[in-house]
């Protein structure tokens, strides 16, 4: 089954037509990167499917129609990790995990022992059990980018909406941070879609791509059929050498 | 509690206790203390001895206990209510727009209900029916025109702020709340012009006061009180949910514009309903939620309640300053919780700067 069946999918914003006729499949178990330069429509679209900005055209979410799901519903299917996600002042690592649980718990209501085990299970999955107490400020880039993921986890949705999940971090904390999302997709069967601007890191962790420019898909296929110097030319305006790499090609810019 | 052994953030039973206890000392303090000074543990006593199927003998004489139960009592209980309403307005609109700096007068309250309370003074005085200070202490125009100007003024904001561009946030609900107070203030400032001699009286009303009216004004405002409290503390769940911005809560299952409104209009009913029968009481609602979140945490799940009982106790202690420190003048109840709240406020501040950065 696949998990995201997009079906000529057109996003407005202000008048401007930022998503044009984007349609793609995404299988259950996949992870498929969005590429594209700034302002391609990329993080849109992954509003979009997270019912965050109106859209036409079809958007199913594990055979269901998106439109006919509830809030709440979507977002036990969906779980995204935005961009630059708030940092609420003085909370806690521990609660901020819990508002992971918000579609389980009823909205005037409090949480289940069940949410509040979903939570520890979470964090000890995340190497955050020592931190559940701590205040987000006061953490580093990389392990607020797990405490993201933590809270995206405790949703406990089968796809993970990820909107450049490493821009913040240095090499090492991205590779941390995709080697646990590629983990967790592994262990706990989830789909994976994610937009990223680092195409060598794109594409050694993506099972297939797409590439987005100007709000249209113009080429999809694995790492090596969208990762190629004619068409990052095209679309990127970039002069960039591909090189052969272990899981993937590698994308070099040269002068 | 979870295994990792760190619970999430919630309100212990200790510290409901101790906001209990400030509520009771505030009470008993200001019951005993005045131009009469009583024994605490006889007003206590009597206290008690209200209680239906308790009976203690207090050990205050009748004159004593009419002073506790008829004269001070409703003023106390009015503070506690009013202190209440108005920490928890304020903590509620800093969640709702996600600013430190929100208080309850924030959509124009004060404009509306100052305007309001011009008017029916200023109304009273051109038709020269009895002298207008009379008028204000007909215990009905002054506050149901306050009231309505309150309201009135918090739709207006709403109107224009809501309305317009797709994108507005809520800044742009605060925006057309500066702006809606301004017109109102300078519609007030106008028809103090136009009637000099209610200058006095208006002035007197802004600066709040709780009145010796007896239970009337309690019973105006207990009302609103409960109803606003009641629809908050069912919501406070999702003031926390809110915390993440808009667009985060939504995907988190949330619906934030709905809840807004609704808080919105339950904070501004009680915000109302105290102003129309205190005047304007400047900084409860910045100082006490922001006081609660310093020593208890930032959740509102935590804040809103015990803001509401160190709200009313901090008010009802207010009170007792304002009528006993240069008795028997009485300092304006503004002047006083303005005179603590603004250093308090640049205490806020440093803190808050120092958590940002």
């Amino acid at each position: 089954m696949s998990a995201v069946e997009l079906t000529g999918v057109d996003v407005s914003l202000d008048g401007h037509e930022i998503v044009r006729g984007v349609t793609l499949s995404v299988a259950a178990g996949e992870w498929v990167t969005v590429i594209g330069p700034n302002g391609a429509g990329k993080s849109t679209l992954l509003r979009a499917i997270a019912g965050l900005v109106r859209w036409h055209g079809g958007i199913d979410l594990f055979g269901r129609p998106a439109a006919s799901l509830g809030r709440r519903e979507r977002a036990r299917l969906v779980a995204v990790v935005p961009q630059d996600p708030v940092v609420p002042p003085g909370m806690a690592v521990v609660d901020y995990v819990l508002l992971g649980r918000t579609p389980y718990i009823p909205p005037l209501g409090r949480e289940s022992a069940a949410d509040l085990a979903t939570v520890d299970s979470v964090l000890e999955r995340l190497d955050l059990a020592g931190f559940a107490g701590r205040r987000l400020e006061s953490l580093s880039g990389g392990e607020r980018q797990r405490v993201f993921l933590a809270r995206a986890l405790a949703q406990g949705a089968e796809l993970l909406l990820l909107d450049e999940p490493t821009t913040a971090l240095d090499i090492g904390h991205q590779q941390e941070v995709l080697e646990l999302v590629d983990q967790l997709r592994r262990d706990a069967g989830l789909t994976v879609l994610a937009t990223m601007h680092d195409l060598s890191i794109a594409g050694e962790y993506a099972d297939r791509m797409v590439l987005l420019a100007g709000g249209r898909l113009v080429a999809a296929g694995t790492p090596r059929e969208v990762l190629t110097e004619r068409l990052l030319a095209e679309h990127y305006r970039a002069r960039v050498r591909v090189i052969d790499g272990d899981h993937g090609p590698l994308v070099v810019p040269v002068r | 509690m979870t295994p990792t052994g760190t619970a999430p953030a919630r309100l212990r039973v200790g510290w409901l206790a101790i906001g209990l206890v400030a509520v009771l000392v505030a009470a008993v303090a200001g019951l005993a203390l005045g131009p009469v000074r009583l024994n605490p543990l006889g007003v206590a006593a009597e206290l008690l001895d209200l209680l239906p199927g308790v009976n203690v003998h207090s050990g205050l004489s009748p004159t004593e206990a009419a002073i506790v139960t008829q004269l001070r009592l409703p003023r106390v209980v009015l503070g506690l209510l009013v202190g209440a309403t108005l920490a928890l307005a304020g903590g509620t609109y800093q969640g709702v727009f996600r600013n430190p700096l929100a208080d309850p007068y924030l959509l124009g309250v004060a404009g509306g209900a100052g305007l309001g309370a011009t008017a029916a003074i200023a109304l009273a005085h051109a038709a020269g029916s009895g002298s207008a200070l009379d008028t204000v202490r007909t215990p009905v125009a002054v506050p149901a025109a306050a009231f309505v100007g309150a309201l009135a003024a918090v739709a207006m904001t709403y109107a224009l702020g809501a309305s317009g561009t797709r994108y507005r946030t809520p800044a742009t609900l605060i925006l057309a709340g500066v702006a809606v107070t301004s017109f109102l203030t300078a519609g007030q400032s106008f028809l103090q012009q136009r009637y000099v001699e209610t200058i006095r009286e208006v002035y007197s009303w802004i600066m709040g006061r709780l009145t010796v009216g007896g239970w009337h004004d309690v019973l105006l405002l207990l009302p609103y009180t409960v109803v606003m409290a009641v629809v908050i503390m069912a919501y406070r769940r999702q003031l926390d949910v809110l915390s993440v911005g808009d667009q985060e809560a939504a995907s988190l299952g949330a619906h934030p514009q709905r809840t807004r409104i609704i808080l919105i209009v339950a904070a501004s009913l009680g915000t109302a309903a105290a102003v129309s029968v205190s005047g304007l009481i400047a900084f409860v609602g910045i100082i006490v939620p922001h006081t609660v979140r310093l020593l208890f945490g930032s959740s509102y799940r935590v804040v809103l309640p015990l803001s509401m009982l160190f709200g009313g106790a901090f008010l009802a202690l207010a009170d007792l300053a304002a009528r006993t420190l240069m008795a028997p003048n009485e300092i304006p109840i503004g002047v006083v919780t303005a005179f603590f709240g603004a250093p308090f406020f640049i205490v806020v501040l440093r803190t808050s700067r120092r958590m940002v950065a």
